[in-house]
């Protein structure tokens, strides 16, 4: 008990050390406003693409329609924060978001988490594809121009706080007992059935709680980009999501975490770059899966528990 | 009354008769051999009493503590919580969780841990992780395991693979185990430490166990009742003693029946 007590208090000192860090480089210069808008998106990314590993990697479902409950995250958000604009009126939009994205998950899971692999990836990508033409076709939506003038309520801080804490549901949520029965539909489908564990179930509530978390990724970035249009929330988008969780690791948070970062930079430095940025992100996804088909980190995990407890074997050995 | 009830169960693939009219039954607390040649159905009955497949005609009850339940046509996991469990003829772990993450999974309807309290990691969270664990290490310890928790399931030596799958299915709590070749494979100490261990088993848990094997020394060593089946029909039912004098089940295993 007291044990556990020590490792949370550690990475809640990770977290805050992150924190202080960023802080100070902004106060000092060498984060200016464009390194900043840099650091949010990967943020925001880390939120999209860790809520998609949680289906992908660890429930073992194939979705291709991730930024459908983005999009729902942020057209909620940005409608309630435009009539009521203020903090309350964000946390309300988040819940709004997660609330209609977990719902349209739940609807959409149960009969689709049914199909097999091929079938549910070509079923959630017409799901975000029906989404998008609504949202396009919506009065409330504002149609094919999109909503704008969103009151800008997120900064890099809200962006870091909400990281900490998707990051944190999504890891508890693995390593307790729903997560655990998760992860038995991944390995084993059938001997998970063997031992009473309601396969669709638990599809399902890896879905649903992936859909909420995207959501979460999508109003903050309706509330930082203060414009969205339907043409954000595409088919493209489900797919760089994607390439995030490929390229870290299917089955990594901690992959998750690293790809994000790398990518956000390299998209940073090649901003100059136009089309070729895509030729160059392309090449180094084809290399990753050449060389390295189970992403950079493949399903490892950065553990403070395993960082001391190794420690401490090897002070006994000695 | 017995504990299962199995009538005139039929299972059709195609033209093929895999199990066709087999009835059968288990008691309380009895130790059965179902043993047949290669392809004759048992799998298949294995299959079709678990929910697997769904049976062509038939019906498989349990009684349980609602009383005796019709459990074909129910989904597999609903068998499984009212006390059925199994191995596979072809081991089926967990392969990337570790032994411990294995044992556990199978206790998840025991555990009432909520989605909240594992989120928020209250004190409460911690307090049934570490019950449950106990309760794992305990029942390894049944089986020499208990100082593999950590190891990832496919990184286990071919016996203890097995074994864990039957701590797995034990750790259901089942009334009736089924164990599908559980000694395929493994060298003739592994064998006897096995045979071993099924009757302790069965004598610790108070369950019924239904074993396929092809090891005959086995067979005769364990089982208070065998069923014989071949070509998808029970041709013979009866002791040790008694299926070893049948000339219908001579005649299947040599080959000489038709
Ligand atoms: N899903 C299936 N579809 C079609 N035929 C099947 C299927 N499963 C089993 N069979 C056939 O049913 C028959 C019985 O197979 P089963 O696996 O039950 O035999 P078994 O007694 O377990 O044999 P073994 O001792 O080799 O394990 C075989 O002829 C097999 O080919
Ligand atoms: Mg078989």
């Amino acid at each position: 008990m007291k044990k556990n007590l020590k490792y949370n208090a550690i990475w809640l000192a990770i977290a805050i050390l992150g924190y202080v860090l960023i802080y100070a480089l902004e106060m000092v210069g060498v984060i200016d406003q464009f390194a900043e808008t840099t650091l949010v998106l990967i943020g925001i990314n880390i939120i999209l693409a860790t809520s998609l590993n949680l289906v992908i990697g660890f429930s073992g479902q194939f979705s291709l329609g991730h930024a459908g409950f983005m999009a729902l995250g942020a057209y909620s958000s940005a409608l309630v924060t435009s009539a009521i604009p203020s903090v309350g009126g964000f946390l309300l939009g988040l819940l709004v978001g997660m609330i209609v994205a977990g719902i349209v998950a739940l609807v959409v899971g149960i009969p689709t988490l049914r199909l097999n692999g091929d079938y549910l990836a070509i079923a959630t990508m017409g799901v975000a594809e029906i989404i998008r033409i609504i949202l396009n076709n919506l009065k409330i939506t504002n149609g094919p121009a999109g909503l704008y003038n969103i009151p800008m309520l997120a900064n890099w801080s809200t962006v870091y706080v909400l990281v900490v804490i998707t990051t944190l549901i999504i890891v508890n949520f693995v390593h307790s007992r729903n997560g655990r029965a998760v992860m038995s539909v991944r390995e084993d489908e059938i001997a998970a059935e063997s031992i009473g564990i309601n396969t669709t179930k638990y599809k399902i509530i890896a879905f649903v709680l992936g859909a909420a978390i995207a959501s979460i990724g999508g109003a903050l970035h309706a509330n930082y980009i203060q414009t969205i249009n339907p043409t954000d929330f595409g088919i493209m988008e489900s797919i760089n999501i994607l390439i995030i969780v490929v390229l870290g690791g299917i089955g990594s948070i901690t992959g998750t975490f690293v790809a994000a970062f790398l990518l956000g930079i390299l998209d940073m430095i090649l901003q100059n770059f136009g089309t070729l940025r895509m030729v160059l992100y392309s090449l180094a996804l084809i290399l990753i899966m050449v060389f390295k088909p189970s992403g950079l980190l493949g399903t490892w995990e950065f553990s403070v528990r395993r960082l001391f407890t190794h420690k401490k074997a090897k002070g006994d050995a000695e | 009354m017995p504990l299962l009830d199995v009538k005139d169960l039929t299972k059709n693939f195609g033209g093929l008769a895999a199990v066709s009219d087999v009835t059968m039954h288990l008691d309380n607390n009895e130790l059965v051999a179902l043993i047949g040649p290669n392809g004759a159905g048992k799998t298949t009955l294995f299959n079709l009493l678990t929910g697997v497949i769904i049976p062509s005609e038939g019906t498989v009850s349990l009684q349980t503590d609602k009383g005796l339940q019709v459990l074909n046509k129910q989904k597999p996991y609903k068998i499984a919580a009212e006390g059925m469990a199994r191995t596979f003829q072809n081991i089926r772990l967990f392969k990337d969780l570790t032994v411990e993450e294995n044992v556990l999974i199978a206790m998840t309807d025991k555990n009432k841990e909520g989605f909240l309290e594992s989120i928020f990691r209250l004190p409460s969270f911690y307090k049934k992780e570490a019950a449950l664990h106990q309760q794992v290490v305990e029942l390894l310890s049944i089986f020499k395991m208990e100082n593999q928790l950590t190891t990832l399931a496919r990184n286990l030596p071919y016996g203890a693979q097995r074994r864990l799958e039957i701590v797995r299915a034990l750790a259901t709590k089942p009334k009736i185990l089924f164990l599908d070749e559980p000694a395929a494979g493994m060298n003739p100490e592994e064998t006897a430490d096995l045979t071993r261990l099924i009757q302790q088993i069965q004598s610790e848990f108070h369950i019924t166990v239904l074993l396929i094997e092809h090891d005959m020394s086995l067979v005769m060593n364990l089982a208070e009742r065998i069923y014989v089946l071949e070509y998808g029909k029970l041709i013979a039912e009866g002791t040790p003693k008694e299926i070893q004098g049948n000339q219908r089940v001579i005649n299947a295993y040599l080959g000489g029946g038709d």
